[in-house]
């Protein structure tokens, strides 16, 4: 719990460092324009942990290796002259090519300098998709990644609690938003609706949730057993 | 064309000792106003219970419960009536819009953006197709232009109006909801006559907006502008110096600056937390840049705040629309691209090119150039981001809503600890969510 | 005791038989007709929804319960967010697969006499939403007596709906005990059916995984 005082409150107004005042884009063109000065920053700092980088429709895209992000992003966050404070969105893209790879995206935003910023990560389809978790760095993270995990299947790792969020947790058809799930899911309606009658809407509480009403040991053997399955499997939800 | 911000005083309880809110009672002169305690004259009032050793109670509120504000699940640890942890479970609402997104194209896909933040149709619907523009890289016309303002004040409005109306019934209020949303019937009344539909409008395309607006109904808009700043003046009157309603907002849910920033929060949530970001303003769309508006900041990040906040946008947004109004300009509403506009009626069933033209732009879709775009534009509830990723076909290989509800919500376990039960349904109101868009 | 009264004038046919049907079942009395009528009368006109609002369609029903479109003059202004104390069940939007299991509950929690609107054309057909989230129509999932189509439903439709409704309600007779009965789904029973053996039988009317359509 952070503290606070009234002074605290004193009021911070955006783009303070900017050096343009923003006026509404007009006649962007689809590729080249101007680029965001990160960019050429990234490269002078990072070197080779930028594979690339290239302008579209007025925004400036990054490619940065896995390893490499998670002090990608650190850095862009920390230092003076970058200051990406703000994190819009975590989320990722696969495509309908075979051979392309699914990117990982992150959108930042430096409310100083009124920039932005799309950091992408490729990741083999078929292979591991494993990235490092900002949630260290930006607390809003902490859904976002949820969410990239239950619609794609990413592990992000050093998030506390990667468990499904918009769909249930023994949800069994896969990730929705994978090229290979179909549009009406894996299983025929009649087995869905089983699927989803049979779970009991007041079982749905996590580990953590239990711990606090030490009511592990009254619950069912089955639940009992399927928790306890979660937790050695480590896919449980953040327990004490 | 001045950016001043208008900010907002407030009197707010103290900071105790240890720093944390005192919630004192108010006082209530003999002039009806309400006074808030003076923290050394109501200290002994609000120091902690004797530590009795309890047992610590989970309940769960949700997912159907009416001031949840649609399917949330919260679960609560609570130490007698105070909470000590709160754990949201949402999803209650997943519809698969964004896998559906990439089995439609980019014209059907706008029904959709209707549907997921619901309060706010119009708003979804032109940053959409903001995004699909860029994509696309089309200018619209000067008449598009301000009519799309329009349409993104009108459901500013509407959605700031649903969010007073049901807060106020939240917290015990039920007159301000009936007056208020009278008014968003009348523009319900407005939208009808425009696009035809009341809430789930669907009232822009790629390139252009899905029907010029028909005669009279400026003086419509008009009217409305002259009517709702009496219906907020009353609702004004009503709640905000109203005693039972700034004890029960004050020093409720407070989130520090750096917290929202880092949380991710955006729109009303943020700037009551004192951080002066508004999309409008700092990364501008639609020329909003010309316009001659404010954008009210708070001071404490409570939940009167961010009441107040919003109050203050639903009158800047009625500025707005009267200068809007001022400006239309004549002229075609949608752009002249034969790639994404469908031709005329008349042409499309008597000449062969125009029908073929027709039949390949509803049959196919209009494609845009392989690319990706972001674009974000300033919600009621908040940041709203469309991300599509194309690959040169109709339909998009990617469609992310970026959600502002389900990143202000992923803050509410820092906001509700150490206030009581009741303050949290307070708080949950204020955050401003509609579940559509969360879950998506 | 079939009839009560004088046989009305103007049913007798060209010989002079009477045309009135006697239905020799029918026990009815004057008492227990307007018995009937009261009960009906009592429950039609105080019809306390519970709103399970999930999506836009409840927009549009607290818009039908504000001061244009009062939903006060069909005695529905008491909404009941507890089952225990609803009358109807009025699923608003859209119910997704995670929301099902609740729906259910919910309903099982009510109390009869109760029935169920389903409104807008999600809540009965699934909607616009086909897809692997949301549940094909609550009529899988629960028994709905009024469909309101509309997406979403104007009020003036809603407030249709909640007058076949009241049609209905007032259509029902105290003799005919079965409608009031609830059916809890037995896994053991013989009407039980098993999920592959329904994804047979809708095979040809698309409802399962195996669409024939072409369009995705």
């Amino acid at each position: 719990m952070s503290d606070y005082s009234v002074g605290q409150f004193a009021m911070i107004p955006a783009g303070t460092q900017a050096s343009v005042a923003p006026a509404t884009p007009r006649n962007v063109p689809a590729h080249g324009g101007e680029p965001n000065p990160s960019a050429a920053f990234l490269v002078a700092k990072f070197g080779d942990a930028i594979v690339r980088s290239w302008v579209n429709c007025g925004e400036t895209n990054v490619i940065v290796k896995v390893e490499a992000i998670h002090d990608v992003i650190q850095w862009l966050n920390e230092d003076h002259g970058q200051r990406y404070e703000y994190l819009v969105d975590v989320t990722a893209v696969e495509y309908r090519d075979a051979g392309r790879p699914l990117e990982v995206v992150w959108h930042l935003r430096s409310l100083s300098f009124l920039r932005f910023l799309r950091l992408k990560v490729e990741l083999p389809t078929r292979g591991p998709l494993v990235v490092p978790s900002v949630m260290d760095i930006y607390s809003g993270a902490d859904w976002l990644e949820r969410e990239c995990w239950d619609m794609f299947g990413i592990k992000f790792e050093g998030h506390p609690d990667l468990r499904r969020i918009l769909l249930w947790e023994s949800y069994r058809e896969g990730f929705p938003l994978r090229k290979d799930f179909p549009l009406r899911g894996r299983f025929s309606r009649a087995e869905q609706l089983k699927q989803a009658l049979a779970a009991d809407p007041e079982a749905r509480y996590s580990m953590e949730e239990l711990t606090i009403a030490e009511a592990f040991d009254s619950l069912p053997e089955d639940m009992r057993s399927r928790l306890a399955a979660d937790k050695a499997a480590g896919t449980e939800a953040f327990g004490e | 064309m001045s950016t001043r911000t208008v900010e907002v005083e407030l009197k707010t309880t103290q900071l105790d000792a240890l720093g944390n809110v005192v919630r004192a009672p108010l006082v209530v002169t003999e002039t009806g106003g309400a006074l808030t305690g003076d923290s050394s004259q109501f200290a002994s009032a609000s120091l902690a219970e004797p530590g009795l050793e309890s047992d610590h109670m989970l309940i769960n509120i949700g997912p159907q419960h009416p001031a949840t504000h649609g399917v949330l699940r919260l679960v609560l640890e609570l130490d007698g009536e105070t909470v000590v942890r709160c754990i949201p479970h949402i999803g209650y609402l997943h519809c698969g819009f964004e896998k559906i997104g990439e089995y439609r194209q980019y014209n059907q896909i706008i029904p959709w953006t209707d549907r997921e933040d619901y309060l706010n149709s119009m708003g979804n619907n032109v940053s959409f197709v903001l995004g699909c523009e860029r994509l696309f890289g089309i200018e619209i016309t000067p008449r598009c232009t301000v009519l799309r303002v329009i349409a993104m004040e009108l459901s500013r409005i509407m959605s700031h109006v649903v969010w007073v109306g049901t807060t106020a019934v939240d917290i015990g209020a039920f007159t301000p909801f009936l007056w208020i949303f009278q008014e968003r019937e009348n523009i319900y009344n407005l939208l009808e006559g425009w696009v035809g539909a009341r809430l789930t409008t669907t009232g822009t395309r790629v390139g252009g907006m899905a029907a010029d607006i028909p005669d009279g109904w400026m003086e419509g808009l008009r009217s409305f502008v002259q009517g709702f700043h009496r219906t907020l003046d009353e609702t004004d009157k009503m709640l905000t110096r109203n005693a039972i309603w700034s004890g029960r907002t004050v020093g409720l849910g407070v989130l520090t600056p750096s917290d929202a920033i880092n949380t991710g929060m955006s729109g009303p949530m943020l700037r009551a937390s004192g951080v002066a970001y508004d999309v409008r303003k700092d990364f501008p769309y639609l020329d909003y840049e010309t316009y001659d508006f404010d954008v009210p900041v708070g001071r404490h990040g409570d939940v009167y705040d961010r009441y107040l906040v919003r109050m203050e946008e639903m009158r800047q947004s009625c500025r707005i629309l009267e200068q809007a109004i001022q400006r239309l300009p004549e002229g075609p509403v949608n752009v002249d691209d034969p790639r994404v506009i469908l031709p005329p009626k008349h042409k499309a069933t008597s000449e062969m090119e125009s029908m073929i033209h027709h039949f390949k732009l509803v049959m196919e879709g209009p494609r845009p150039p392989a690319g990706e775009c972001y674009v974000a534009t300033e919600s009621p509830k908040g940041e709203k981001g469309y991300y599509m990723v194309s690959d040169g076909s109709a339909k998009p290989v990617r469609w992310r809503i970026r959600p502002p509800s389900f990143v202000n919500l992923s803050a509410i376990p820092k906001m509700v600890e150490g206030h009581l039960l009741s303050d949290v349904i307070a708080i949950n109101a204020s955050i401003d969510i509609v579940m559509g868009e969360i879950d998506r | 005791m079939g009839i009560t009264g004088p046989i009305p004038e103007g049913t007798r046919d060209q010989s002079g038989r009477s045309t009135v049907q006697i239905d020799p079942s029918n026990n009815d009395s004057w008492v227990t007709t307007r018995l009937d009528f009261l009960v009906n009368w009592g429950r039609a006109n105080s019809l306390w929804p519970m709103p399970f609002g999930t999506a836009c369609c409840a927009i549009e029903f607290m818009a039908t319960a504000a001061s244009r479109f009062d939903l006060s003059r069909f005695g529905m202004e008491r909404l009941s967010y507890s089952p225990r104390q609803a009358d109807v069940l009025l699923c608003a939007g859209r119910v997704p697969l995670k929301l099902a299991p609740v729906i259910r509950r919910i309903y099982q929690q009510m109390p009869q006499p109760k029935w169920v609107i389903s409104m807008g054309a999600c809540a009965s057909t699934g909607g616009m939403f086909d897809n692997y989230a949301v549940v094909q129509g609550i009529d899988t999932i629960i028994p709905v007596d009024v469909y309101v189509p509309g997406c979403p439903p104007r009020p003036e439709a809603l407030m249709y709906g909640i007058m076949m409704l009241q049609k209905k309600v007032m259509g029902e007779r105290l003799r005919d005990g079965r409608i009031r009965e609830e059916i809890v789904p037995d896994p053991t029973s013989q009407l039980y059916i098993p999920a592959s053996r329904i994804d047979e039988l809708s095979e040809p009317f698309g409802n399962s995984v195996n669409q024939t359509r072409s369009a995705p």
